[in-house]
């Protein structure tokens, strides 16, 4: 102990005590402050870097959702078009169905209705016909009865033979 | 880059205009007049020279040898001695007194007589023309001066600091231009990043460590390139002198004691939450473990891990001349080598482990002080 306090050099305490001070201050001044800051802020760059590609990716996974609904969306209207131009076809091809039965029944009416009034026609050109007839039968007829019953009768039925009912 | 470049280029010249001015008195050859010669055989021998080589030194030597005509010459440089004496301060060269350290040589300056004994500059009385001893090998007509000059750890400190400097610095420079540092400095940065997130970080606390992580890596790297410096066959031995590990835990006290805060303070003299007749009885241990264990844990443990090293490494090497009878030339220096080489592995992991425990303590120490003491 004795010897270790005789070792011990005030000069060199106090010596190395300015030394040491000024070390302190020359390093702190031109070494660790400007160190320390270029590491803080290589570090705060390096969060800050990490921190924007996360974002990007979740910016990327929000554009690729965002393109995910814009491709159903998509798919959803041409669907719909696709619905509605089958629609529309079946539409007009009922449509022109309907019409179609519509002019045909017209068609077959008005048909119907020239047969029917031919018909009409024929019928009533035929009634002339047979009166016609009748009259002039009974013109002959009458003549005949009044020259011979039995002749008159034959003569009758010989002409009824030669009418042919159309 | 070039900036750099060119700053590095002046820095290397002018440290090199330092060496030259220093070394002036290199390879100058000096008598010597000591009886053996300068050789060391015995036990007592190397006791001696170990116990005078962990000691700070006056003189910067490199080397020394005895020509064929017993002339003892010594290589190094001589460094400046300025004390403060009875008649103020006196400066003169360590050269003058030709590398006596038992007091035999007396140095005349300004009317005062100096002379060296054991690296200890004494003033002679008076009227005193030699130093006598007592027999503890006191000297009795002499008293000690306080002690200013550029000694060899004093050497060391400059040193250090200058390469701290000039390192940290570049490192700092390169930042400007470039994110990551390229060369050496690409070396230093992980090792301040380890003393910021492992040692000041986790025991100051994330809100007060900024605060106090200059002075923590000034500490740390100081120490740890000052006892590196020591395993060099410079023979430094900075870290293991008393007065510069004291003064670092010096330092380190006044910065806790300054920036305790008032919770530090009260639990220190008025601890909460024990029967008051205890706090007094706890004020003492506690003001005893601020003021006096902590920096003196602190200084011993440096202190004496060092020199211890340099003792075992140095006594080590010895066995090559103290066992060499026994084991004859071959075995003595082997076994010397072999034992050497392992514990000067062992002393380049202490170099950082003291370095790491002391600004670890430091670290611990400060954040103690800093803590908020919420409950």
């Amino acid at each position: 102990m004795e010897t270790l306090l005789n070792d011990f050099s005030p000069g060199l305490f106090i010596v190395q005590a300015i030394l040491f001070l000024a070390l302190i201050g020359l390093m702190v001044k031109f070494a660790w402050k400007p160190i320390l800051n270029s590491l803080n802020e290589r570090e705060s760059g390096i969060e800050d870097a990490l921190a924007a590609a996360e974002n990007a990716k979740k910016e990327m996974q929000n554009l690729q959702a965002d393109n995910k609904k814009l491709l159903k969306e998509a798919i959803a209207e041409r669907d719909a078009l696709l619905k509605e131009a089958r629609e529309m076809k079946d539409k007009i091809i009922a449509d022109a169905k309907e019409d179609a039965k519509e002019v045909t029944q017209t068609l077959i009416e008005n048909a119907q209705a020239a047969i029917s009034q031919e018909k009409q026609a024929a019928i009533a050109e035929l009634k002339k016909n047979v009166a016609d007839l009748s009259i002039s039968i009974a013109e002959t007829v009458i003549k005949k009865e009044l020259s011979e019953k039995k002749d008159q009768l034959k003569h009758v039925e010989k002409i009824l033979k030669d009418v042919t009912l159309n | 880059m070039k900036l750099a470049l060119k700053s590095n280029k002046q820095f290397v010249l002018l440290f090199f205009i330092f060496l030259s001015t220093l070394a002036f008195g290199f390879s100058k050859t000096e008598k010597h007049d000591t009886k053996d010669g300068g050789q060391i055989n015995t036990k007592e021998e190397v006791e001696a020279y170990i116990i005078h080589h962990i000691k700070d030194s006056h003189d910067f030597s490199l080397f020394s040898y005895t020509d064929s005509e017993g002339v003892r010459k010594h290589f190094g440089f001589p460094l400046p001695v300025i004390i403060n004496t009875s008649k103020g301060i006196v400066t003169f060269m360590s050269s003058e007194f030709h590398h006596n350290d038992d007091g035999h040589v007396i140095v005349e300056k300004d009317g005062l007589k100096f002379a060296k004994i054991h690296s200890k500059i004494y003033e002679l009385d008076a009227d005193a023309a030699s130093v006598s001893f007592d027999e503890e090998h006191h000297p009795t007509n002499a008293h000690k001066v306080l002690d200013f000059s550029i000694t060899k750890s004093v050497v060391g400190i400059l040193l250090v600091g200058l390469l701290l400097l000039w390192w940290f610095s570049s490192l700092a420079r390169q930042y400007k231009t470039k994110q990551i540092p390229t060369g050496f400095a690409r070396v230093l940065e992980p090792l301040v990043l380890y003393v910021r997130d492992e040692i000041a970080r986790p025991n100051i606390g994330e809100k007060h460590y900024r605060r106090f992580t200059g002075y923590l890596l000034t500490v740390f790297f100081f120490i740890w390139v000052l006892n590196l410096l020591g395993l060099t066959p410079l023979g430094f031995n900075v870290t293991g002198q008393l007065a510069v590990t004291a003064c670092l835990a010096v330092f380190t006290l006044i910065i806790y004691t300054v920036s305790g805060t008032k919770g530090y303070w009260m639990h220190m003299i008025w601890m909460p939450g024990v029967p008051v007749l205890i706090r007094p009885v706890l004020a003492v241990i506690e003001l005893a473990g601020a003021f006096l264990i902590k920096p003196f844990s602190l200084l011993v443990r440096l202190f004496a891990n060092i020199s211890a090293g340099h003792i075992v490494v140095m006594s080590l090497i010895a066995i090559m001349f103290v066992l060499k009878e026994s084991l004859g030339v071959v075995g003595a220096t082997g076994l010397s080598l072999v034992l050497s080489f392992f514990i000067t592995l062992i002393e380049v992991l202490v170099a950082f482990l003291q370095a790491y425990i002391f600004t670890m303590l430091s670290a611990l120490f400060i954040g103690m002080a800093v803590d908020d003491h919420a409950h």
